[in-house]
């Protein structure tokens, strides 16, 4: 089924932030940062920048009327800096000007004078000196200490893994105007208008229901528009309550990429011990997240690490230690994956190291010790209607693993300079959010005189086809053509309360409200045709394609007719309803509970070609088995998971974020940042469909398709790896997280 | 410094007072509210701000694909200026089609810019195929999909369309009967000409802050100086021929784009593989619009078309006051962005001596990312062997000095020299001794040292694999 959203994309007449008309006289603010990354601010003038031309104000930290807090987890994180300054692009004043030009010359004319301190950039740095969020964060299963001396070979190494820039082709933005009354309407590009609604409140010292936050459409999100969207829409907020004009904010590319929290960059220790058949009896980690200058969600990122530190293994015995280290860089944030990649490539290149020591391919270990039904996660919960191992299975048949190995193994003979490599990549995922109680939606469901349907949620759509699912949901359960069904913008006087379009669960949770709110009118909508066609309790009624079917035959009722006899004997046409995900519960303090509503699982199988003289590679296939659950809508969750897989390709290869030890982004530009272009993609994807009915999934028994394929990406660094292997065996590869084409050469030639 | 420019965006005639450096952009955008037109990174880096800009050649328009954030308004003069919203018919087109039958699209942003591009390669080529369709695409990069349904929309779009009849006669008429273009494109060469004999173009004041080329970093880098600036333009893409022979020199007009030196006979006849070379040169809009005497006076130590013609030992004309001057490419750089030139003088012309029969050729580069990136280091070799014996050889190497490099101790070391494995070991030792990397975003000093030295024994091991797989220690 096509997504109706695609017909306005390819036409450009999809509205986006930065497309709306404006209202008139609509001013325009640009921020100036701090341009060191640790210090004191002494003084400021302003002076000039204020009569710069063009310029109607210039706003400080002194100007917020409520509290100067935008934290969301740890209130920890200033709007505009006033005293300390802790990373290199810390907003600290807003201009505003006629246009978008003048306000960004009046920028440049800011002075700042600081006091600078020394700046830390190295998570392992700041843990030396302290420098922690939040306490230490354990998971633990059986008890690893005892069972070392049980292993035949025990293996210890350290894996570091890289930031990771959204790149959401639409930049950060919002517009906000006053509204009567003293209140606020803010438009941002947000995945989560509840954030911006409940800072900008705190920010403007205005109770919540004077500010209103809506959401057209995101340009990409990955994230990156979960929490830091709020920023930005706070700063139009306060310019529009104090200047009573309308105010927006976008920022180019290079700001966002300086001002903007990323992907968090991981270091992390690990010990493994296994027998020598490839069990793997015990795993102990340590991980040292860089969370940057604030808390930001780094700590429920730092939760998802440790949820995810075993992958798709069983491992009796796990100790895993999580570090959230404060540095002086951008507060880092959600990245599809939120935490998880960063856990599962340390399991991964693990396993790696120890297959290297017991002399066996990789995929060996990993099929040792997939998970099967009933085993225990680390954090207490069993794994159910567990896909691990039907998934590898389907995919070393399907694929014909074994002739490929075969193949990689014949063309490395026959090759001196071009190697081929290739790599396993088990995926499990745990859905919903890690934080029990962000897991409700509300829907508002309305249905006009005429038979048109609309709905508000809390989801907020960024290209996953959210809306899609949702017009699904009701056009099924009405039996009407989805056309019929219209989403409205996601609106916090429609939608209250609402969690941000995260943790891959938008179409799950408001999905089900949508479906119970639909199901409420259907039901007013079936006794109001009881009544029209003067039933008896034994008879069936249905709608079927527009149509009322008494006992299995039409009737004269279409679903217009029957909407409007409804109205006329004035039942409600509309219900709000609201979902919160059942049998979910996670006790932080013993770290064990039951936090997901189901897991999903796949693999994928990577095989990749390097070039031995120029130290740079090509991908040559990505194969999935991916488990979908049932899914609703193929064409959107394929392209979902392809999407997916290359992010994490990229987060893997090409894609460096690079910070001077003074904490200055060297990387800030999309000519110095690359993202995969058309070239880079794979030569052959493939993306199978594990369809299987798991009764604790999601709407229509669909499973989340967000984040989940991105872990498959992983699998690339393991096929580089024993590419680089198949050119010099002696090679130790030193774990780091992207293997750029620098270096991948490096360790060609001089690592060996 | 605003003027009147006169051009047709989409149907419409218009006529923009406003500065000439203002960007097409934020023109269309801002002044016209025709926001199918995406500002993504303002460096043509992103591709979502593609538009077509036809230009009369001759009787017809040619059309091309280009980055409004980093075209001047000024240049957009007698033009046909076509956004997205001048593309859409009633139905969609078959490639807008495609892509929404391949889910070629998640959040939309970047999808206009995608459309716009394999428009232009439709109405840019007369025989099709999935390659040069993807490169036309190269330059448009889309953050959701990862480009898979994208390269399967492609592949439909393209299945689809080379087999038909309808291609047969005039391009634009028959791309209007498969709906690819509105009908009014037919009218618009008449149109054109009409605007231009009616609005003919005024002289820009004699003195300038900025001479502006295709300003395909000029407008990265210096955007709102320009904007304030008086600037002229130098920039010609109404003719086709802008690559000649004289003699057994082949001469290239400044203002060529560099599509213009991939494209032509003459090149591709010396260089066979300059096609092959020419993608790893920015993107399509980006070659469409960067001119190769705004490559060589840019000076960047990694510049590519400068790479490439060092190693053909290219020689500059420089003009100034109606006389000319000649001067070795090799000769040129004198320390980081520092010119034998005065501030007077103009590039007009480049030229080198036609190779040989039997000359090889090779250009090499690496980046980040294959394409659509700056190289960390690239090089070229220019080489003839006559029975054994190096007889001929010029080399050059990026981004391992402060100017672009010729290899001129590399090339000593070789001349004359029998080729074999001691003779290219000896060579790679001068090349190295006479560079020196800097540790910058496109790597650190050492990697770029290893990398020269590899590219180098690539351009070997392309002229000789066995010689290099069997004798060298790698």
């Amino acid at each position: 089924m096509k997504n109706y959203d695609w017909l306005q994309h390819v036409r450009g007449e999809s509205l986006f932030l930065d497309d709306l008309t404006p209202p008139e006289g609509t001013l325009h603010a640009a921020v100036f940062s701090s341009p060191i990354a640790h210090g004191k601010i002494i003084s400021f003038n302003l002076e000039e920048a204020k009569n710069s031309e063009g310029v109607i104000e210039v706003l400080t930290a002194k100007d917020i009327p409520g509290e100067n807090q935008i934290g969301a987890i740890i209130p920890d994180e200033k709007l505009l800096a006033d005293d300390i300054v802790d990373f290199r692009g810390q907003p600290v004043a807003i201009v505003i000007a006629k246009d978008n030009f003048s306000a960004h010359q009046a920028v440049k004319k800011i002075k700042i004078e600081l006091e600078e301190f020394s700046a830390i950039t190295d998570p392992r740095e700041a843990f030396q000196k302290g420098q922690l969020i939040i306490p230490p964060q354990i998971f633990s299963l059986g008890d690893v200490d005892s069972v070392w001396k049980n292993c035949d070979v025990i293996v210890e190494g350290t894996a570091e893994s890289g930031g990771q820039e959204h790149v959401y082709l639409e930049t950060q933005g919002s517009l906000a105007f006053p509204v009567e009354g003293g209140g606020i309407k803010i438009i941002s590009s947000t995945q989560s208008p509840t954030a911006v609604q409940r800072a900008a409140a705190r920010i403007l010292n205005l109770p919540m229901n004077k500010v209103e936050v809506d959401v057209l459409r995101l340009g990409g999100g990955f994230g990156g528009k979960e929490d830091q969207a709020t920023a930005w829409a706070s700063m139009t907020a306060l310019a529009a309550f104090k200047l009573k004009l309308p105010v927006k904010l976008i920022l180019n590319r290079q700001e966002d990429m300086r001002m903007t929290g990323k992907r968090h960059p991981y270091s992390s220790d690990f010990k493994i011990g296994l027998t020598k058949e490839g069990k793997i009896l015990a795993y102990e980690v340590y991980f040292y997240q860089n969370a940057g200058a604030a808390a930001d969600l780094s700590t429920a990122i730092l939760d998802r690490t440790l949820f995810h530190c075993t992958n798709s293994y069983f491992i009796p015995n796990v100790k895993a230690t999580a570090y959230c280290c404060k540095t002086n860089l951008p507060p880092n944030t959600a990245f599809r994956g939120f935490g998880g990649p960063q856990g599962m490539f340390v399991i991964e290149s693990a396993i790696y190291k120890a297959a290297e020591k017991l002399r066996v391919d990789a995929s060996v270990i990993q099929e040792n010790n997939l998970l099967n039904e009933g085993d225990e996660f680390p954090y207490g919960q069993k794994s159910k209607y567990c896909m691990a191992r039907p998934a590898w299975q389907k995919a070393v048949e399907k694929f014909n693993l074994a002739e490929m190995k075969n193949e990689v193994e014949l063309f490395n003979q026959k090759n001196k300079l071009i190697k081929k490599g290739a790599a396993l990549m088990p995926i499990c995922f745990g859905i919903s959010f890690t934080n029990t109680m962000l897991n409700q939606a509300s829907a508002l469901v309305h249905v006009y005189t005429d038979g048109s349907i609309g709905i508000s949620t809390a989801a907020i759509e960024m290209g996953q086809g959210v809306n899609m699912k949702l017009r699904q949901v009701a056009s099924e359960i009405f039996s009407i053509d989805s056309s019929k069904v219209k989403i409205e913008t996601t609106n916090t006087t429609r939608a209250a309360n609402t969690s941000a379009t995260a943790a891959s669960s938008g179409a799950d949770l408001n999905g089900k409200a949508v479906e119970i709110a639909c199901k409420n009118i259907l039901d007013r909508l079936t006794m109001s045709a009881q009544q029209e066609l003067k039933t008896n309790e034994t008879d069936k009624i249905e709608l079927k394609n527009e149509i009322i079917y008494l006992n299995g035959k039409p009737t004269e009722f279409t679903w217009n007719v029957l909407v409007q006899k409804t109205y006329a004997k004035r039942i409600s046409l509309s219900s709000q309803a609201h979902y919160a995900t059942p049998n979910i519960y996670f006790d932080k303090a013993k770290a064990k509970g039951e936090p997901f509503a189901y897991h999903v699982y796949g693999t994928a199988i990577i095989h990749v070609t390097v070039d031995c003289l120029r130290g740079t590679y090509e991908i040559d296939s990505v194969k999935v088995v991916h488990d979908f659950g049932k899914s609703m809508n193929p064409t959107i969750d394929r392209s979902q998971a392809e999407g997916a897989i290359m992010q994490g390709i990229g987060w893997m290869t090409i894609e460096e974020v690079i910070y001077t030890k003074e904490g200055k982004l060297l990387t800030d530009s999309m000519s110095t940042y690359k993202v995969p272009d058309v070239y880079f993609t794979p030569k052959e994807i493939q993306v199978d469909f594990l369809e299987n009915l798991n009764p604790s999934a999601a709407i229509f028994n669909s499973k989340a398709i967000g984040e989940p394929p991105l872990m498959y990406g992983i699998g690339i660094y393991f096929a580089l790896w024993n590419a680089i292997k198949a050119f010099k065996p002696s090679n130790e590869i030193k774990i780091s997280a992207p293997m750029t084409n620098e270096k991948l050469l490096m360790m060609l030639y001089v690592y060996s | 410094m605003e003027l009147p420019i006169n051009f047709i965006l989409n149907q419409k005639t218009v006529e923009a007072n406003l500065h000439p450096a203002a960007t097409v952009l934020d023109y269309i955008r801002k002044h016209q509210h025709l926001t199918g037109t995406k500002e993504g990174c303002r460096e043509g880096d992103c591709g979502a701000c593609t538009i077509l800009v036809g230009s009369l050649i001759e009787d017809g328009v040619q059309y091309k694909n280009v980055n409004s954030c980093l075209m001047p308004l000024g240049q957009a003069e007698h033009k046909h200026i076509v956004t997205i919203e001048g593309l859409n018919c009633s139905q969609l087109s078959p490639i807008q089609q495609a892509f929404v039958d391949e889910g070629g699209t998640q959040c939309g942003f970047c999808t206009p810019g995608f459309i716009v591009s394999l428009t232009s390669y439709l109405l840019a080529n007369d025989n099709y195929n999935i390659d040069d369709a993807i490169d036309s695409i190269a330059g448009n990069v889309c953050r959701c999909t990862g480009h898979t349904t994208i390269k399967r929309a492609v592949k439909k779009i393209i299945d689809s369309i080379a087999s038909k009849t309808e291609l047969t006669g005039d391009k634009i008429s028959s791309l209007i009967s498969l709906e690819i273009l509105p009908t009014y494109f037919a009218e618009i060469p008449t149109r054109l000409k009409t605007i231009r004999k009616a609005k003919p173009s005024q002289e820009y004041e004699q003195k300038s802050d900025f001479i502006v080329a295709g300003g395909t970093d000029l407008f990265v880098q210096k955007e709102d100086e320009l904007r304030k600036s008086k600037i002229k333009f130098y920039f010609n893409d109404n003719s086709r021929d802008k690559v000649w022979i004289e003699g057994n020199q082949c001469f290239i007009d400044a203002k060529a784009a560099i599509s213009d030196f991939g494209n032509s006979d003459v090149i591709q006849k010396y260089l066979p593989e300059i096609k092959k070379y020419i993608r790893l040169f920015g993107s399509l809009p980006i070659r469409n619009r960067a001119t190769i005497g705004g490559n060589i006076i840019n000076a960047s130590p990694i510049g590519d078309m400068t790479c490439i013609l060092l190693a053909l030992n290219a020689a500059l004309h420089l003009e100034k006051d109606k006389s000319t001057r000649q001067v070795q490419l090799k000769d040129f750089y004198k320390g980081y962005k520092s010119l034998d030139k005065s501030i007077d003088e103009i590039l007009t012309k480049i030229s080198f001596e036609l190779p040989k029969q039997n000359t090889l050729f090779n250009f090499e580069k690496v980046s980040r990312r294959i394409h659509l990136d700056i190289a960390s280091v690239n090089t070229a070799m220019q080489l003839k062997i006559d029975n054994g014996i190096i007889t001929h050889v010029n080399i050059s190497a990026g981004g391992v000095a402060p100017i672009p490099l010729y290899l001129t101790e590399m090339r000593k070391s070789l001349l004359g020299k029998k080729i074999n494995s001691s003779t290219i070991s000896e060579a790679l030792q001068s090349a190295l001794s006479e560079v020196n990397p800097i540790t910058d975003v496109r790597g650190s000093a050492d990697y770029k040292k290893l990398l020269l030295r590899q590219l180098l024994l690539a351009h070997f091991h392309k002229f000789s694999p066995q010689l290099i797989e069997e004798e060298l220690t790698l």
